[in-house]
Formats: structure tokens, C-alpha cells, sequence
């Protein structure tokens, strides 16, 4: 029986076009970004001239889509965007990976008028969107959250405060979740877009953090911040169920940051084992250090298939995206923290220090595996899908 | 206006290069890309048509199969058509041949303006873009730093280690380009999609009246008698300090003409 390959089988392999755009922004990750990098984890500043990078060659929110002037990229584009990023710096990931998640409500809400009042902006670059779902006694149970948005004339007037926002400062809108209905649960809460010019809206300093210093996190408070009518994004109480339906999506865009940074360290650590010599011989010839090569190989590339598949489910908004993408990101920053943490193990001493960059890889990996729903919620969520389906 | 830019598909350094039996490059075994160099004349292209308001770019190569894919990077920063020069009888060719080629192609279309990089990144000839003029009957203006084109004058700036000359023709003319011309562009994920639905052409010697005797191994005015892969770098000098290694760095420095 003899074997009859067929080239032309397309199934599970990414299109060439992706592949294409992988190396465009691998090119630019790697001439641009990386030489910035240590200095922007170091001053904790938002780099303005590497967004600017980003911006002029449209890597920025490669996902807006064409009738709104943006790139059109499918969900699989934004993935490999937001890794490629995110295998050099974390903190520049987000800049693509945060402009997706602030703008997934209005897209998930479908409001035309909405989408063309704001995207365009985005596209353009001279502006960037965030979210505001979490708040200091709301995080993984999100729906006790207590901001308020009171209904005044054809007004809403905000009340209250929001954590852990990703480019709150420097992010012109703001998609801020916040209760409508006080005695109606879920269904009491509603989202809008807050501007960052709106009376009675301000930030507080930024948060002294682990990691990703290069992404400002800020709380963000609001004081009688008044907001016109038009500013709700879909009908009022479907704000959660747009919060949880925008998750869905964004998920998935935190596990390409994952296997982007878990990438970026098996390619340090692997160099670095071949150069290293002791005992008179590279480290990459001793099999321990084979084994641990090994595994953190084959963990990233599982999550990474899981990921892509995921995001091809994004794309196609399958029913069954809430299970792959909280599997997709649980399972990818899970991985993450143990392929940086193995990197810096095998970089030995001087892993530890600054001099090299596998310490920042490993403070950074560590929040994928807390933001946009810590991994125990990931799980409760899996779970619940699993035994739904049974 | 109407643009032609040559590129070529050249071995990618960081990749495994070979040399096949006739010291010929192992085209196949490689992973290639778009000529860095050439990669300068895509970008003053594009932007002579986005600062014209409009014109029509088409990118020329010659090469084996694998050529397509600088065409396609090509297409992928911006442009309109590709057209690939294939022909088996082409293996070998020196820069004479490869520039009666080319011209031969360009002739073909329609154009005002062709623009190439200074040279190849591989055989770095550096002489196709003269020979090309002189083939084509036009003006060359090679080893532009600076390109500008306003109406029908094109206008260059060459820089040299000791002056700047501004030299200007009139279309229709050739221009060669420096990697000073400005920083090139990646390709957008919208270039990406769209490059797939441009046009591209195949053509061969005989499409372009070429006789197959006067390219190829064959009609080369020279022979390479051998080539030989670079020597990977050494580690370099490891000097320990035992109260003298200000004076051993110096004499390191003097002996290499640094100081």
C-alpha cells in the first residue's frame, strides 16, 4: 500500500496568509519592540512611540473591521498579532489585546450607530478603548459589583468605581458594566461608554504591580458622571450577559498572550542551553535539561492548537465558545507560568537578574493566569459547561 | 504614473545556505526572501503613487519557482500586478544576462518609471540597474539616497563619503535605491488578503524572443571556480586583567587599526 500525501489538505494547518502576517509582525516585534523592551518594563511608562509603531503599520486593533475602517482581521489575525507581541513584550500585547476587549461590547451588542460613532477612532489610532467590569469588592464575582448608573431626564448619571483597568489614562473610552436595576440581579445591569472627557470621571495613580509595568492599571472613579442617553451600549439590564458574551471572545486573545510569552522563553532558554557550557559541555547535551526543553514544548504547542481552534470558534461565534474559550485561556496561562518558571530554571543564576530576560517573562505570564477571570473561574466555568452538556 | 520594481528572491542569511555541484546557490534547499535592498525600492514606489494621488506599480523578478514569494511580499506592502521571469535555461546567468532578461520583460509593459535596489543582497553585482538603463535607452540614476518625481522630472540625491549630488532626468528613466531612502513599511493584514487577488504572470525565454543560448551558465562572461560558506565568527578575544589589560586593549585596538 503505498502512502498518497496530499499537500492540498488544509485542515488544521494555518492559512498562509496568517503565517504571512505572523512574519510581518515577528519582523517588526523583533526590530522594534524588543530593543525597548527591558527599558519599558524598568520605567513602568507607557510606551507612547512603540504604540505609534504599532499604529502606523495597523497592528494596533487589527480587528476592527473594514466598514469601519480597520484592518478586517479574523479572530485567528488578532490571535497571532497579540502572541507575536506578546513572545517579545507583554506590556505592547496589550495594546491590540485591550483596543479588542474595550470594543467586543459594542460588537457583541451589534448597534450600528455605536460601532460608527466609535470604531473608526480606533482604527485610525487616535484612540484607545478599555473595560471596566471588575471593582475593588467585585472581581471574580463580578455580578455583586455596585456602580451605578441612574437614570436622570434622557441621561445616566455614574456612581462609583472600577479596578485593575488596563490603560485607564491613556484610553480615550471606557466600556464601563454598571448596575441599572439594583433588585434585578444579572438582568439589572447595563453597559455604557464612558469618555475620558466626562465630567465626574477621573483615574487614580497607577498600580505598583508584579509585572507588565509597560501597561498602566489604574482605578477609575466616578463622581455624578453624567453621560448622555446614547451612550448605552444594547437595551438596559443586557449589559452582564454582553460582559460574559464579550469574555467569551477575549479569552482567547489572553491565551495567544500566553503562548506568546511561553514562546518567547522556550526560544531564550533553548539558546541559552546550547551556548551554556559546564562540565565541559553545553546544557542543551544533559537530558534533564532535554526533559524540561521537552515538556515546555509540547505544553505550548497543545495550548497553542487549543487556542487557534478557539479562535476559530471566536470567528465563527459558535455556541460552544464559552467552554473553549475559558479551556483556551486557563489551559494556556497555566502553561505560561510553567514554561517561564521552568526558563528561568534552566537560565540558573542568571535567570534571576535583570541581565537576561526570562525573570520578566515569568512576572509577566503570571497575570494571565488572574486577569479576565482567574483560572478557578475559568474552571467553574468549564465545569459548569461540561456537565450542561451531559 | 506608471512604476515597474525589480525584485529579487535572494537566500535568507539566517537560514542554511548551500552551494550545489556547478558552485551555483542551492536555490531549492534555502529559505529565501524579498532582497532587503529591494525592499527600499518597493517603499519609494508605493509612496510615489500615494504621494501622486494614483499610478500603477508592477514588480518584476526572474528566478526558479520559488521567486513567486518575493513577488507576493512584494504585493503584500501595496501594488497592483507581479510578473515572473521562469525559464530553466536562465540557471547560471551572470549579471549580463540576467540584465538582457529583464530588460527584455520590462520592455513588455507599459511603464515611465522603473526603480531597483542599489543591488542584490546576494551576488551584490550592483551593476544590473546601469546595465538595465543602458538596455532600456534610458537614464540611470543609481544609488538614489533621496527620490523625488514632480511632473515629468524625476530628481535623485546621491550621497558619497565626501559629497551630495542632486541629479535629475526626465521620465522615462531608471532609478536605483539605497537602504537611506527611508524606512519600509510591513506588510497590514489587509495588504496580506488583498496581494492573493492580485494578478500574477508567468512568462518565459521564448514569450520574450530571448534565445536560450545567450543566457544560463553558458553564455556567462565569467565562471565561478568555487564558493565556500563563511567561517561562523569566532568567540574573539578573551583578554584577563592581571593589572596590564589597559595595555593589552590598546595594543588590540592599534593592531586593528581602530586607534
Amino acid at each position: 500500500m503505498a502512502l498518497n500525501p496530499n499537500p492540498d489538505f488544509d485542515l488544521f494547518r494555518v492559512p498562509e496568509e496568517h503565517e504571512q502576517l505572523r512574519q510581518a509582525v515577528r519582523e517588526l516585534a523583533e526590530t522594534k519592540v524588543a530593543p525597548r523592551v527591558a527599558e519599558i518594563d524598568e520605567s513602568g511608562e507607557f510606551p507612547q512611540d512603540i504604540y505609534d509603531v504599532l499604529r502606523t503599520n495597523d497592528m494596533h486593533a487589527i480587528h476592527i473591521p473594514e466598514e469601519y475602517g480597520g484592518q478586517g482581521g479574523d479572530a485567528l489575525a488578532a490571535c497571532i498579532v497579540i502572541e507575536e507581541l506578546a513572545r517579545v513584550c507583554m506590556s505592547t500585547s496589550l495594546i491590540p489585546g485591550v483596543n479588542k476587549l474595550g470594543t467586543m461590547p459594542l460588537l457583541v451588542g451589534g448597534d450600528r450607530d455605536l460601532l460608527g460613532r466609535y470604531l473608526p477612532q480606533v482604527a485610525s489610532g487616535e484612540a484607545m478603548f478599555s473595560y471596566a467590569l471588575s471593582e475593588r469588592e467585585a472581581g471574580s464575582d463580578a455580578a455583586s459589583m455596585r456602580t451605578r448608573a441612574t437614570r436622570a431626564g434622557d441621561d445616566w448619571v455614574l456612581n462609583g468605581q472600577k479596578s485593575w483597568i488596563t490603560n485607564a489614562g491613556i484610553s480615550r473610552y471606557y466600556t464601563v458594566i454598571a448596575v441599572t436595576d439594583p433588585g434585578a440581579g444579572t438582568r439589572g445591569i447595563s453597559a455604557f461608554v464612558v469618555h475620558a472627557d466626562d465630567a465626574g470621571f477621573s483615574v487614580a495613580p497607577p498600580e505598583r504591580k508584579l509585572g507588565i509595568h509597560g501597561s498602566p492599571t489604574r482605578e477609575i472613579l466616578f463622581e455624578n458622571c453624567r453621560i448622555p442617553g446614547d451612550r448605552i451600549v444594547g437595551e438596559p439590564g443586557t449589559g452582564f450577559a454582553t460582559a460574559m458574551r464579550t469574555l467569551d471572545h477575549t479569552r482567547v486573545t489572553i491565551g495567544a498572550q500566553a503562548i506568546g510569552v511561553a514562546q518567547g522563553a522556550l526560544d531564550a532558554a533553548t539558546d541559552y542551553a546550547k551556548q551554556r557550557e559546564q562540565f565541559g559541555k553545553p546544557i542543551a547535551t544533559f537530558q534533564g535539561v532535554q526533559f524540561m526543553l521537552a515538556d515546555m514544548a509540547m505544553k505550548i504547542e497543545a495550548a497553542r492548537q487549543l487556542v487557534y481552534a478557539s479562535a476559530a470558534k471566536s470567528e465563527r461565534d459558535d455556541p460552544d465558545l464559552t467552554y473553549f474559550g475559558a479551556a483556551a485561556k486557563c489551559f494556556a496561562s497555566d502553561v505560561a507560568m510553567s514554561v517561564t518558571t521552568d526558563a528561568v530554571q534552566i537560565f540558573g543564576g542568571n535567570g534571576y537578574t535583570r541581565d537576561y530576560p526570562v525573570e520578566r517573562m515569568m512576572r509577566d505570564a503570571k497575570i494571565t493566569q488572574i486577569y479576565e477571570g482567574t483560572n478557578q473561574i475559568q474552571r467553574v466555568v468549564i465545569a459548569r459547561e461540561l456537565m450542561r452538556a451531559r | 504614473m506608471r512604476i515597474v520594481v525589480l525584485v529579487k528572491h535572494v537566500p535568507d542569511v539566517a537560514g542554511d545556505i548551500g552551494f550545489a555541484a556547478d558552485n551555483t546557490t542551492n536555490r531549492a534547499a534555502m529559505d529565501g526572501r524579498l532582497s532587503e535592498l529591494d525592499e527600499y525600492a518597493v517603499e519609494q514606489a508605493l509612496r510615489l503613487v500615494e504621494q501622486h494621488g494614483g499610478g500603477e506599480i508592477t514588480y518584476l523578478t526572474m528566478g526558479p519557482e520559488g521567486a513567486v514569494e518575493a513577488l507576493r511580499k512584494a504585493l503584500s506592502m501595496g501594488g497592483d500586478a507581479g510578473v515572473h521571469v521562469l525559464d530553466d535555461a536562465l540557471h547560471g546567468s551572470d549579471a549580463i544576462a540576467t540584465s538582457l532578461v529583464l530588460a527584455e520583460a520590462i520592455k513588455k509593459l507599459d511603464w515611465d518609471l522603473v526603480v531597483c535596489g542599489m543591488a542584490s543582497t546576494d551576488a551584490t553585482m550592483s551593476v544590473v540597474p546601469a546595465m538595465l538603463a543602458e538596455r532600456l535607452g534610458v537614464p540611470g540614476l543609481t544609488l538614489a539616497g533621496r527620490l523625488a518625481v514632480d511632473g515629468n522630472t524625476v530628481t535623485i540625491r546621491r550621497d558619497s563619503d565626501y559629497a551630495s549630488m542632486t541629479i535629475s532626468a526626465s521620465l522615462p528613466c531608471l532609478v536605483s535605491v539605497t537602504d537611506q531612502t527611508g524606512e519600509t513599511r510591513y506588510p497590514s493584514f489587509k495588504g496580506i488578503m488583498a496581494a492573493k487577488k492580485k494578478p500574477m504572470t508567468t512568462c518565459c525565454l521564448a514569450d520574450l524572443g530571448i534565445d536560450p543560448a545567450q543566457v544560463g551558465a553558458g553564455a556567462a562572461w565569467s565562471v565561478v571556480d568555487a564558493a565556500t560558506r563563511r567561517p561562523p565568527r569566532a568567540a574573539g578575544v578573551v583578554v584577563t586583567d592581571e593589572g596590564d589589560g589597559g595595555v593589552k586593549l590598546a595594543e588590540f585596538l592599534s593592531a586593528g587599526k581602530f586607534i
